[in-house]
Order: C-alpha cells, then sequence, then structure tokens
C-alpha cells in the first residue's frame, strides 16, 4: 500500500495535519504567526548546509530551525529592538544565505521550488516515519504541557504567581515548533508552512467554545485541506501544496460565510 | 513565631533612570490582610510583581516559604477573542476541578449563571468575580489581589470587598491587596501600608461603623465591610514619587511604623490611639 505515491501523500499529510493543528492553534492564540515564519524560512539554509556537510537535508533543516529558535529566545530578551525587527532580520538573512550557499553546492542539482512550496507527492517511507515518530513526540510533550502552557497563554502573571515555570515553558514550546517546522517543510515548503498552521486553527475558531475544541477543530480542518488539496492537484493537475494551502483558505471562507448562518440556526 | 509566607527584603528596583522601588522591606504572614494603598503610578503592581517573581529585583531578596501556594487575581484580565474559553474551562486553567465543584464556587461568587459563557462577553465586575471564584478552587494559602474593583462601579465595590472578605474566612489565607484608592479599604485589614516607591508607613486601619454617609451610601451590610484609613502626610510626592517636602517636624506620637527606608522627616496630625495604634477618622 506504501508503495503508492498517492497514499503516501494522503497519509503523510494528514500525519502533518494533525500535528499542526494543536500547533496552529497555539500559534494563533500566542500570535506568533511570524515567529513560525522566520523558523521556515531559515530552513532553507538548512538545506544548504546539509547538501554541504553531506548530511541528510531533512536533518539539516530541522537542525537550523532549532538553531534559529534559540537565538530569537536570546534575541527576544532583550527590548531595543521591536521582536518583529529581529523576526523579519533573521527571517530573510538566513533565507538569502541559504539561497547563496545552495548556489556553491556542486554537482547536484536542487529543486528550489520543492523546498519552497513543497513536494507532497514525493513523501517516502522515511518522511512518513519522522512524521509519524517526530511529530508523535511533539504532539506528546504538547499534551503533556498544555495546562501550564494555555495558563501561560491566558495570563503570564497568573502562571508565574501559581508557580508554573514560565520562560522554560515558552523555550520549550518554540524548540517544539521548531521540530515540526522542520519536519513539515518536505510537505507545503518553506513559504506555505505557516499557512498550514494558522488557516485551519482560523477556522476552527468559528466552532469552538473552548481551547480544546479549536485545536482538534484545527487538526480537523487541516487534515480535510490536505485531502481536498490532493485531489485537486491530482484532477487539475496543479502543485500540490499550494494547492493544500487554498483548499484551507476556500474551507476558511466557507465556514466563515456558514457560521452566522449555523449560528442562527442553532438558536 | 513562624516564618512569614512571602518577605521582600531591601528591595531596589530601577527601570532605567527611574527608581521604582527604593529599599523596600515588608513581609506577610499566614492569615494576615494587608492592603497596598498609594497613589498611581506609585509601583504598587510592581512591588507585588517583585514579591510573586514575576519581576526580578536590581537588590534585595524575596523569601518565600517552600510550597507557598499563591492565587493571583490580576488588575485586569483581557482574554483575546481568538482565544475561545468558557467560564468553565477558565475556573480549571492550572488546576482540574469537576462541573459540580465549579458551579459551587460561582454560586458563592454570586455568577453561577455564567457557567457556560464565553470569558471575552462578561462584564468587568463578573470577569473579577469568576477570578475570585477560581481561586477559591485553588485553595491558596495567600490570596493576591491588584485592584480587585477596578473599573466596577462604587456599589458593586462594597460588594466585591464583602465578597473577599468572605473568601478569606473560608480559606483562612493571607491576604494581600493593592487599592489605589485611599479611603476605601477592608475593615478588617490588619496592616495598611502605605506605599509610594518607599513604604511611607504602614499601621492599622479605623474600622467606620456608625458613618452616616457611607450607610446612606451602600446599605447597613456593606458599610459594616468599609473601613477608612484617614492619614496626613506632611510630605508631598511630586508626579514622579519623590518626596518634594521633607518637613523637619520630627513627631512619632503615631500609631504607625515607618517603614526602614523612610527616610524623611514626617509629622502626622491626626488623633491616634497609641495603646489600639489605629487612627481615628476626622
Amino acid at each position: 500500500m506504501m508503495d503508492d505515491f498517492l497514499t503516501r501523500a494522503v497519509i503523510g499529510g494528514i500525519l502533518l495535519a494533525f500535528v499542526c493543528g494543536p500547533f496552529g492553534a497555539f500559534i494563533v492564540w500566542r500570535r506568533m504567526a511570524f515567529f513560525g515564519d522566520t523558523l521556515a524560512h531559515s530552513a532553507l539554509l538548512g538545506v544548504a548546509l546539509g547538501l554541504l556537510m553531506g548530511v541528510d537535508v531533512r536533518i539539516g533543516m530541522i537542525a537550523t530551525c532549532l538553531a534559529a529558535a534559540l537565538i530569537l529566545a536570546i534575541g527576544q530578551r532583550q527590548s531595543r529592538l521591536g521582536s518583529d525587527t529581529v523576526l523579519g532580520m533573521l527571517a530573510h538573512s538566513t533565507l538569502a544565505l541559504g539561497m547563496v550557499a545552495l548556489a556553491f553546492v556542486q554537482g547536484i542539482a536542487v529543486d528550489l521550488m520543492a523546498y519552497l512550496f513543497g513536494d507532497i507527492l514525493a513523501v517516502n517511507v522515511g518522511d512518513i516515519w519522522l512524521l509519524g515518530l517526530g511529530g508523535g513526540l511533539a504532539l506528546l510533550v504538547l499534551v503533556w504541557m498544555w495546562r501550564p502552557l494555555l495558563a501561560l497563554t491566558v495570563s503570564p502573571e497568573i502562571a508565574a504567581a501559581e508557580s508554573i515555570p514560565v520562560e522554560r515553558l515558552r523555550l520549550v514550546f518554540m524548540l517544539l515548533m521548531a521540530l515540526v517546522i522542520g519536519m513539515a517543510i518536505k510537505i507545503v515548503g518553506v513559504l506555505l508552512i505557516t499557512a498550514l498552521l494558522i488557516v485551519p486553527a482560523a477556522s476552527a475558531r468559528f466552532f469552538a467554545r473552548t481551547p480544546e475544541q479549536m485545536a482538534i477543530g484545527a487538526a480537523l480542518f487541516g487534515a480535510a485541506s490536505v485531502m481536498a488539496g490532493i485531489s485537486l492537484s491530482w484532477h487539475v493537475d496543479s502543485p500540490a501544496g499550494p494547492s493544500i494551502v487554498i483548499s484551507a483558505a476556500g474551507l476558511f471562507l466557507l465556514v466563515g460565510m456558514a457560521s452566522p448562518v449555523i449560528r442562527r440556526l442553532r438558536g | 513565631m513562624t516564618a512569614p509566607l512571602i518577605e521582600g527584603r531591601g528591595l531596589i528596583l530601577s527601570f532605567g533612570n527611574e527608581r521604582v522601588l527604593d529599599n523596600v522591606t515588608l513581609s506577610i504572614n499566614a492569615g494576615e490582610i494587608m492592603t497596598l494603598i498609594g497613589p498611581n503610578g506609585a509601583g504598587k503592581s510592581t512591588l507585588v510583581k517583585t514579591l510573586l517573581g514575576l519581576q526580578s529585583a536590581d537588590q534585595g531578596e524575596v523569601i518565600r516559604k517552600p510550597g507557598l501556594r499563591i492565587g493571583y487575581v490580576p488588575q485586569k484580565l483581557a482574554i483575546d477573542q481568538v482565544l475561545p474559553m468558557t467560564v468553565k474551562r477558565f475556573l480549571t486553567l492550572t488546576r482540574s476541578a469537576s462541573r459540580g465543584d465549579c458551579q459551587k464556587v460561582l454560586e458563592q461568587v454570586g455568577a453561577s449563571h455564567v457557567i457556560d459563557s464565553q470569558m471575552s462577553s462578561l462584564s468587568g465586575g463578573e470577569t473579577q468575580r469568576v477570578m475570585l471564584a477560581r481561586t477559591l478552587l485553588l485553595r491558596p494559602d495567600l490570596l493576591v489581589l491588584d485592584e480587585p474593583t477596578q473599573g466596577v462601579d462604587v456599589t458593586g465595590q462594597a460588594e466585591l470587598y464583602r465578597l473577599i472578605d468572605d473568601i478569606r474566612a473560608e480559606l483562612n489565607c493571607a491576604v494581600l491587596m493593592i487599592s489605589h484608592d485611599l479611603h476605601l479599604v477592608m475593615a478588617k485589614t490588619d496592616q495598611v501600608v502605605c506605599f509610594n516607591r518607599h513604604v511611607c508607613c504602614s499601621g492599622i486601619p479605623e474600622t467606620v461603623r456608625q458613618h452616616p454617609e457611607y450607610r446612606s451610601l451602600f446599605g447597613d451590610r456593606a458599610a459594616d465591610a468599609i473601613g477608612i484609613y484617614t492619614h496626613a502626610h506632611d510630605h508631598e510626592h511630586d508626579l514622579a514619587g519623590h518626596v518634594v517636602d521633607g518637613g523637619d517636624g520630627h513627631d512619632h506620637h503615631h500609631g504607625h511604623v515607618h517603614g526602614p527606608g523612610c527616610a524623611h522627616g514626617h509629622h502626622h496630625h491626626e488623633e491616634i490611639d497609641e495603646k489600639d495604634r489605629i487612627w481615628r477618622p476626622q
């Protein structure tokens, strides 16, 4: 069954959507979309470093994402520059550095488009294992720290007063995000991964009454977007990554328009 | 003598060139009710945040009793629209509780009807009640309230103070409360600390029992829960909180103690019953 590239794409995509759902919800609540974008941009540098050093590019991407998260965690402690400035600087300088470094990679034709927009139809068995184990691990840790992280999101003051280790949680969440983003780039690419994180979460907001409902809803909307995107790609031969994002955005519009009607019907 | 729940020793903190905490020493004992009063911008919230460990001081130390459980009610809680959160879910934010327990504490604060409402749809007064209900579930050793009646109308304020009093009676915990209101503090406050970047003075408030104005304003029940704290300073603070008029008469016939950081001259003209360490309302 795993021999079929379409099956692999669907399995990989749905695994990723389930991981991205709860993380995306937190990214939306904590207003960290730009942070996620920055991590993703830095991954291109990881591709180049991986190729230059002869390491698996997936490891290169995850490693640079983690490094970028650490740099940002330190960089955001200072207050002289706004955090959006720090993020913007890191995002674009690492992207530029990645492009330049890729130009020095000899002898290998690098499919840049695949890294920028993802290549879900090229997902192999190794990718699925990575997503299953790495993504599963990230989700497990997130569930384990769910309550304190949510308290921190609602009010850092309440969390700290009630002996929740605020700084440590922030750092662990950033590193988990880096791990998820590093794994996700193969599927939706550097430029689109943030969309897969935030758009399904935004759609789920229309229905959710609790944070948990929103996180689960985001996972389901994400999975639906992956399915719709892959079938769109299959039928009209469009690029798969962008098709997934278009599906997610389309779902958001549909849900957004339907929700006032549904609310009225509910009374 | 048991150790205090929380103690700040010689706390000094500056934001830029602005000294916000100027050698502050303060401790709260088990079961004690302390009210921190002072003008806006006096650094009351900063002091509390430093004691709670939300803000680290440049100098000095904060000693917490090991295993101390703190319930904190912030000045304002703005839960973003983007985060869906029912009142029930908010009550279990840091600790789980059954729906029945949530309902019970909401009834205690007079907000049982909101259990399934979204936090973002509550009024200011309702939000404060829900936050108080959450502390009932926490069962803390120390309840910290930062201007608990902010944004609540005058009758609502009296009601909230009575509620805080009930909660304290039930939990038997210590209370540290900030009030920017110089005139409205709890009758049962053990210690009022007048604070403006340093501990100006501290002591016991006089209770208003028969004050006709308060009785007519709030009704008998509420008036019983309100104390008044009147004293006159001989020194003035400028807008930055610096002492501008030191005063030279150093008359210590008053019923309060000066904070150790209080280097300026002081004399209080109100009549004081030295024995009871009580201010008489004028």
